[in-house]
């Protein structure tokens, strides 16, 4: 079956300076991909450059493709019925993607008249319907209210109301529960996987939150430094990590229940774009690293049915994590 | 168990609060009735929902500001009059490190120097004393000279966040409050600053009231874990226990709601409502218009924390039983 979504090679650079360094993804129909890394490492910069969002003096070149269809380089008119679209997107932060001086009927309202062909009292209807969809009480009334006098958690809700306004094929939902507490969290994401099963739409999540991702998502791809590098069904990333990025992630998570465990920090800190190590980016915090690493960087090769990674030493690296002497 | 050396009894702190521009003022109740004890040398975790009063807690037990009712103790004394003295030499026992590590530094002075304020603020060793102190304390942090003569602006995230805490050390307090140390940091880097804070405890014999809303990285770092709900702490107990085997229902959804790698979220307590309003608190127990398990009783009766076997105390009908103790709260 070919991929819904897929980007190949998707590199941005701005100003010179090299940001998302040839990027592979593809999202399937119906799919819930998860996106995690380092802030920094350029998982809202693909989705931005994907639909073509970045601003101007973002270099962008590879290829993102639509059912087959190119959307890098496409014409404004045909990015315009996309977004919103067939391809809706969560931004990071919702405050400053409401507008503050418009009722939210009249946003959502906006929504569904560019992208669905309903007019008058149908529109009105359809907006009611979405504010109901996504659990905002007194649905009817509400519609007539200014974004601050919702909550957060509200906030957010309609947010997914207008993502789904346009009844798209996928959702790009970034960091969509960071802000909120726990418990309203849980809400927000029961909340996007039913409507996800309910009409099975694809969904990207992108999250710095190793479990929101490993609970809501069939597989996941993790981000270091423009690249991906490693990518598995979720239950065997976790389960199995095999880059040493994605195992130092894995192991800087505190455990929940059974005994503490000193933390397994990744050392070091990010590489600054402008000042990219040759080679594997990680390799100045790779306890696996050697002189070959610094050689040329790794391409994402397949290990395993639908795993691939990006490490020239993935099987010493996978023994390390079972404790069987590298060597 | 060693004495405690924070001592808190019954604070109680509200503020004025305007509803729109013209609207009367209402009285919020950030802090209700919270007593806790820290003994020597352990940390306690504060966690709770975005507005339940942790950092408010934080910041009347450290003395930055005065608890309406109720009394904070320090190593069996109670806190002395802002500005005296033997305030000041209670102040520098005790210290603060927040969660922003960029908004708690001055972009403009090199860390090293900053490191050194408070020694100068207190006047403490000879000007080579200091310095010898700053550079043990880098050292402390894990970090090197060459980073003391840097600008914030040019340490990562988790680097700053070290030089924070070794100026907070300069004056060898007793005692931290660590409000969100580490919220803002990325995964990787929290857990080396975790695991420097929970070296630094041990080294130098610390305690601490760590506030997080990030209940894996409480439980790493704490023995004893107050869940606090709108201003009132509705459960206490041992942090391992307690996330193992919450007892009030809204821990029990707080636990339940923590994603975790390799759990699927059945079973999960998804709650219904919206986020508690601390402007507008409900009557009886706060949490009950949210609580999949409330009764009758708990719109009207406020329940009261009490002990419940072990070290463990809730603050719930169900979990207390039928022994009714009507208290108001007011
Ligand atoms: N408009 C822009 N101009 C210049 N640099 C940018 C721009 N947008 C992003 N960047 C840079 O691109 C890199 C990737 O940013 P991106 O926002 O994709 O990170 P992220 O993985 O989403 O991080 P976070 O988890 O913090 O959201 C960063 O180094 C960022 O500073
Ligand atoms: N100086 C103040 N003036 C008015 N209201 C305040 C003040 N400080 C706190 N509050 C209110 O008191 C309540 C408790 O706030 P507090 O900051 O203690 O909560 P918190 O648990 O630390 O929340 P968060 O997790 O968001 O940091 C909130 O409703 C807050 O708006
Ligand atoms: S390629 Fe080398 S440096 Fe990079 S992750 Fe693998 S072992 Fe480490
Ligand atoms: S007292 Fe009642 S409403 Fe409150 S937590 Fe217990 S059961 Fe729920
Ligand atoms: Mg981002
Ligand atoms: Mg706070």
């Amino acid at each position: 079956m070919s991929p819904l979504v897929s980007i190949q090679g998707l590199s941005v650079a701005f100003n010179g300076v090299p940001v998302l360094r040839g990027v592979d993804i593809a999202l399937g129909k119906g799919e819930a991909l998860g996106l995690v890394g380092e802030s920094g490492s350029g998982k809202s910069v693909t989705w931005l450059a994907a639909l073509g969002l970045l601003p101007r003096h973002a270099r962008v070149s590879g290829s993102v493709r639509l059912d087959g269809r190119e959307l890098l380089g496409a014409p404004a008119t045909e990015l315009d019925r996309v977004r919103g679209g067939r391809v809706a997107m969560i931004f990071q932060d919702p405050a400053s993607a409401l507008n503050p001086v418009l009722t939210i009927r009249k946003q959502l309202c906006e929504a569904l008249a560019l992208h669905r062909d309903l007019q008058g009292e149908a529109v009105k209807a359809e907006a009611k319907r979405l504010l109901d969809l996504v659990g905002i009480p007194d649905a009817a009334r509400r519609l007539s209210a200014y974004p601050h006098e919702f909550s957060g958690g509200q906030v957010q809700r309609i947010m997914i109301a207008m993502a789904l306004a346009g009844n798209p094929d996928v959702l790009i939902a970034d960091e969509p529960t960071t802000a909120l507490d726990a418990t309203i969290q849980a809400q927000i994401l029961e909340l996007l996987s039913t409507i996800r099963r309910e009409m099975s739409m694809a969904m990207v999540l992108i999250s710095h939150d190793l479990g929101v991702v490993a609970e809501n998502c069939d597989r996941v791809a993790v981000m270091y430094a423009g690249r991906i590098v490693e990518q598995a069904p979720s239950n065997q990333l976790f389960a199995d990590p095999v880059h040493p990025y994605a195992q130092g992630l894995i192991g800087a998570l505190p455990p929940l229940d059974g005994p503490r465990r000193r933390l397994t920090a990744i050392p070091g800190t990010v590489p600054d774009p402008a000042h990219m190590p040759g080679g594997c980016a990680f390799a100045p915090r790779c306890a696996l690293a050697e002189e070959a690493c610094g050689l040329g960087a790794p391409s994402l090769a397949p290990i395993a049915n639908d795993r691939t990674v990006a490490c020239i030493r993935a099987e010493a690296s996978r023994r390390a994590l079972l404790g069987i002497a590298a060597e | 168990m060693s004495p405690p050396l924070v001592e808190v009894s019954g604070i109680s702190r509200s503020y004025a609060m305007r509803s729109g521009m013209f609207g009367r003022s209402t009285a919020v109740h950030a802090v209700d009735g919270v007593s806790l004890a820290i003994a020597k040398g352990e940390t306690l975790g504060l966690v709770g929902e975005s507005g339940s009063g942790k950092s408010t807690t934080g910041r009347i037990v450290l003395g930055l500001e005065p608890p309406d009712r109720g009394e904070v103790r320090f190593d069996g004394k109670p806190m002395a009059t802002p500005g005296t003295a033997a305030w000041r030499a209670q102040r520098a026992r005790m210290q603060m490190i927040f969660q922003d590590p960029l908004g708690a530094l001055d972009r403009r002075l090199p860390v090293a120097t900053q490191i050194r304020e408070p020694l100068d603020i207190h006047g403490l060793g000879s000007s080579a004393e200091r310095e010898d102190r700053v550079r043990e304390l880098l050292r402390a942090v894990e970090l090197t000279p060459a980073h003391g003569a840097r600008y914030p602006g040019a340490l990562s995230g988790g680097q700053r966040q070290r030089i924070v805490l070794a100026r907070a050390l300069a004056t060898k307090p007793d005692f931290l409050v660590c409000d969100e140390p580490v919220s803002a940091l990325d995964v990787s880097i929290q857990a080396q600053v975790v695991n420097l804070l929970c070296d630094l405890q041990v080294q130098l014999s610390l305690t601490l009231l760590f506030i997080s809303h990030d209940l894996r990285v409480v439980r790493q770092i704490s023995n004893v874990v107050a869940v606090m709900y709108l201003g009132r702490i509705v459960e206490i107990g041992s942090a391992d226990d307690l996330f193992a085997r919450p007892e009030h229902p809204y821990t029990q959804a707080l636990v339940s709601a923590s994603p975790a790698p390799g759990r699927r979220s059945a079973g999960r307590i998804v709650l219904a409502g919206d986020p508690p309003n601390p402007a507008a608190r409900p009557q009886g127990c706060a949490f009950h218009p949210r609580c999949p398990r409330a009764i009758a009783r708990c719109a009207s009766e406020v329940p009261v924390l009490s002990a419940v076997g072990g070290d463990r105390q809730v603050a719930c009908h169900l979990v207390t039983g039928p022994r009714v103790e009507r208290r108001d709260a007011a």
